[in-house]
């Protein structure tokens, strides 16, 4: 399959950079880098260390539960352990990732020669990068003047009033709050910078609507940034306020209001979940087309979708709060809304076995990660749909079946499209190819770990387990239910084990790849592995949605029928 | 109280698979609807054994969102399966690419409408029962209760018959003949909490600056348990909910014991004494007496509850002694403090304490 030449001959740049530097001139390379691809690959390997961070924190606490009555850690270790993961894996392990998938692929895929605003695109790692080390300078700082906690443990959305300085004694909701407030302006950045780059800087004849679907689902993403990260710093900066200066929006003691904090922090949050989902849901369009031998099927409607995905995602933040006591009309206002989403959701499902559908599958690693990620977003979706009537949430809310949901679409859907996404485009990044044996053993070894704690998870939760408990009674059956959880996390960890010493030996070892080893059809291929600097030699010129197919079918091409 | 526990734990596991295959029996055969039968109370509080009106709504509701769920499962999963296998690169394919298809207007208008007629059907499901629990009518014999949650206990005031307890709901059955519902109005002293007895009603929040209402009216007597549903600090996991469904005669015999001052006596005039001399008397109220604390809970009829610290552990001698010398050997991060009292001042407070009956 491979092509020994790119299709597009690479810009010749003296690559005297590299090879038999000191250490101190590549460190310093990296870090005053405004190159995309360079930044897309700090920004991902950012987000895999706070992945890893955040996978023993939750390994941790699923050793604390896997037995009733369990001694392990302390109550105030468990509260502060769900508080770093929680906030670790949004923040700073997905996000980060995302980011960098976009970073690097957004310029490569319009044929652009770099992001838009390439100071600002640094600028956006480095604070995001800063929200994190501030974040876990916690555990030294946090002690404060009180001697008070270490690490923040008011939860991930930090409901009010447990952040007010009467509850939260000592400094540890501070580095909580600066931390996030420092990344979200990264955040803001790369919304702003991803935006400016699509629509300003797409090549000669890519027209929006020949866009790939990555870059569509990520400009959706940015948009998304754009609107949902305001209200969270607003918040973060009353939070600020109401600690220092005397402020009373959430503290309750004074007449604050503990319902405008949930109001504030699910407009941002719930639209946060797309923006993670969504360049999960471009990685896939883009493996399972590729690997179906097929173009993806209905482009447009896909496009609609994901549109009227990113707009209906903004109206439904209290299907979060349905048990704070709404009205009966505001509670089936949130239904509604929250029901109607998983129409373009479906739609999307449709369109990827669409796309499988009458094609040639060949099963590598990415495109098992992405079946795999389809079939685990069609039941994320329907236990979304069970949370969405409300009064099925007032028992399901709060409780492990939520947990269960949200880590199957955080993980089944997010986590497996970014491991499709690592063996897909790693020959890009790289070069050279993963080894594809040890990708199976990582795949086969996370599914069978991923089912056994997630699908498990769920029972506990409609037996009226709820959530951010540190132990539980005996008597209430839900121990062997939580065990059975606990021993998927082994699993799951060997399998990440085998990815990064698959990543580490490919990087040595690992076959050459050559510019388009899949067969590919998107610009990013044209070019050689990995990629010159500033991409490309001359723009390519662009007349379908599939350029390559194009130069590769000339008696065939896809702009015939567009 | 462990070994029945564990008793009532194997009988409720068989109760549980039993109702789960019956579910998926009724839902998959017969339509939604058929089941839901009142099994009484267990000790895994499961969503899908209500044993009152709003679980039970909630219940129905859910059985038919899981069958339609199910449903559209079965069917997309198959498609997908089937591409896949059918789908397949095989060895004796060639090296020609497969049709390129490009997509289909119908098949999407299919794909989009059918959706979308679901939706609407779950919305209407889901709104008749939200109006059914939210915007019900009371009976005017409806027992009022205004719970508060307190970081980590539950304070439980019967305005009717104004006295105050801690921790252990009591209400009446409400049987078809004498409906009883009971009206609980949901405050919060400090952080929020949430209420969650799963097989009587779904959970409602307690936030402070906020009068939050839900109701329950449970058809078997007995004991359910619950517990605080959303997190509220450190002992968050250890607020647990235990509600005691009464016969309309126990209730009636319940109350007026509750409504009685503490029992006095000069057996346990020292331990008194040790009460009020230290702080014990500003956190907690004893009626009849000069403490009138309001920060801990109520300990007026402290005997007629089966557990201290809201079930963390049952109400015996040895546990009293034990949480008066180190609350936290019990709930580690609760909010009394150990008083350091010398042996002697223990005993006669737990003598005190074990005669408020
Ligand atoms: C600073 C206030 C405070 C003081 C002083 C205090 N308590 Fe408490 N007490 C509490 C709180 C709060 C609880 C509930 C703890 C929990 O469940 O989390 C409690 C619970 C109890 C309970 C268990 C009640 C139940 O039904 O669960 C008993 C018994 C008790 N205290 C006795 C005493 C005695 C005796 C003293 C004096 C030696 C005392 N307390 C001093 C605050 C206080
Ligand atoms: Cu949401
Ligand atoms: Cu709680």
């Amino acid at each position: 399959m491979a092509e020994a030449q790119p299709i597009v001959p690479p810009l010749v740049i003296p690559q005297e950079r590299e090879g038999s530097r000191p250490f101190v001139q590549v460190l310093h390379d990296w870090i005053v880098t405004v190159d995309h691809k360079r930044l897309g690959i700090m920004y991902f390997s950012y987000g895999i260390l706070a992945l890893v961070i955040g996978g023993i924190e939750a390994s941790i606490m699923r050793a604390q539960l896997a037995v009733a009555n369990n001694n392990l850690v302390s109550p105030e270790v468990f509260n502060q352990l769900f508080t770093m993961h929680g906030t670790t894996m949004i923040f700073f392990a997905a996000m980060p990732i995302v980011f960098g998938i976009a970073n690097y692929l957004t310029p490569l895929m319009i044929g652009a020669r770099d992001m838009a605003f390439p100071r600002l695109n640094a600028w956006g790692f480095w604070m995001t990068a800063f929200g994190g080390i501030i974040l876990y300078f916690s555990f030294v700082g946090g002690f404060g003047l009180y001697g008070a906690g270490s690490a923040p443990d008011v939860g991930w959305f930090a409901y009010a009033p447990l952040t007010s300085p009467a509850f939260s004694v000592g400094h540890s909701t501070d580095y909580w709050t600066i931390g996030l407030l420092i990344s979200g302006f990264g955040s803001i950045a790369t919304g702003l910078n991803i935006m400016t780059t699509v629509l300003c800087m797409r090549g000669p004849g890519m027209k929006l609507n020949r866009m790939p679907m990555l870059v569509w689902l990520n400009s959706v993403m940015a948009f998304l940034i754009l609107v949902a990260i305001g209200p969270l710093t607003a918040a973060q900066l009353m939070l600020l306020i109401d600690r220092f200066l005397g402020g009373h929006f959430f503290d309750t003691q004074a007449g604050g209001s503990a319902v405008i904090w949930m109001h504030f922090f699910w407009i941002f949050g719930h639209p946060e979940v797309y923006i993670l989902v969504l360049p999960a849901f471009g990685i896939l369009s883009e493996v399972i087309p590729v690997f179906s031998r097929k173009p993806i099927f209905g482009y447009n409607i896909m496009v609609a979708a994901t549109v009227a995905i990113g707009f209906i995602s903004l109206s439904v933040w209290a299907h979060h709060m349905f048990t704070v006591g709404m009205t009966s009309y505001a509670n089936a206002f949130f239904v509604a809304s929250t029901s109607a989403i998983a129409v373009p959701t479906g739609i999307k499902i449709f369109n990827w076995v669409g796309t499988m559908w009458g094609g040639k599958i060949t099963f590598t690693t990415a495109m098992l990660f992405s079946v795999a990620a389809v079939a685990q977003m069609l039941i994320a979706g329907l236990t979304g749909i069970m949370l969405a009537a409300a009064p099925f949430d007032w028992q399901l809310g709060n409780s492990y079946f939520v947990i269960a949901h949200f880590h199957y679409v955080i993980l089944g859907v997010i986590v497996f499209g970014v491991f499709s996404a690592a063996y897909y485009w790693y020959p890009k990044v790289t070069g050279r190819m993963m080894s594809e044996t040890l990708g199976k053993w990582h795949f086969w070894l996370f599914l069978i770990g991923f089912h056994m704690t997630f699908d498990f998870m769920h029972i506990p939760g409609l037996l009226g387990m709820p959530r951010r408990i540190y132990t539980y009674e005996a008597s209430r059956g839900w121990q062997t239910w939580n065990t059975i959880v606990s021993i998927g996390v082994i699993f799951q960890a060997l399998a990440v084990l085998i990815w990064v010493f698959n990543a580490t030996k490919s990087y040595f070892r690992g076959k050459i790849a050559g510019s388009d080893p899949w067969d590919a059809w998107t610009l990013e291929w044209s070019t050689s592995s990995p990629p010159p600097d500033y991409n490309f030699a001359e723009l390519p010129v662009v007349r379908s949605r599939r350029p390559l197919w194009d130069l590769k079918h000339p008696e065939d091409p896809d702009w015939k029928y567009e | 109280m462990r070994s029945r526990n564990c008793e009532w734990h194997n009988s409720t596991l068989r109760n549980l698979a039993k109702r789960a295959l019956l579910g998926l029996f009724f839902v998959t055969v017969m339509g939604w609807g058929a089941t839901g039968f009142a099994l009484g109370p267990s000790s895994t509080p499961s969503i899908f054994s209500p044993d009152s009106t709003p679980a039970h709504d909630i219940y129905h509701l859910s059985l038919f969102v899981m069958a339609v769920c199910l449903g559209i499962f079965l069917v997309v999963f198959s498609l997908i399966v089937y591409s896949i296998v059918k789908y397949r690169r095989k060895a004796t394919d060639d090296d020609r690419e497969p049709p390129q298809i490009y997509g289909s207007n119908q098949v999407e208008l299919a794909w989009t409408v059918i959706p979308i007629l679901i939706v609407v059907v779950l919305f209407l499901a889901a709104a008749r029962v939200i109006h059914a629990v939210e915007d019900a009518e009371f009976p005017p014999n409806t027992i009022e209760v205004t719970a508060t949650g307190h970081q980590f206990w539950w304070e439980f005031q019967y305005p009717a018959y104004s006295f105050t307890t801690a921790n252990e709901l009591h209400v009446p059955v409400s049987d078809g003949s004498h409906p009883t519902p009971t009206h609980i109005i949901l405050l919060s002293a400090d952080t929020d909490h949430s209420f969650w007895v799963p097989q009587l009603a779904g959970k409602i929040d307690l936030i402070p600056n906020r009068r939050n209402e839900m109701w329950i009216d449970p058809k078997v007597p007995g004991h359910y348990v619950g517990q605080c549903a959303q997190y509220c600090g450190m002992q968050h996991a250890k607020m647990l909910l235990n509600v005691f469904v009464d016969t309309p005669e126990d209730f009636q015999k319940w109350v007026q014991q509750q409504k009685e001052p503490a029992t006095t006596s000069d057996q346990v005039a020292a331990g008194r004494k040790v009460f009020e001399a230290n702080a014990c008397m500003n956190c907690h109220t004893i009626t009849g007496t000069i403490s009138h604390g309001r920060f801990g809970p109520d300990l007026t009829h402290l005997m007629s509850r089966t557990t201290i610290a809201s079930g963390a552990a049952p109400n015996t001698q040895d546990n009293l002694t034990l949480w008066i010398k180190d609350p936290d050997a019990i709930k580690p991060g609760c909010l009394m403090p150990a008083m350091q009292l010398d042996e002697q001042d223990v005993n006669a407070l737990v003598a005190y304490l074990m005669s408020l009956h």
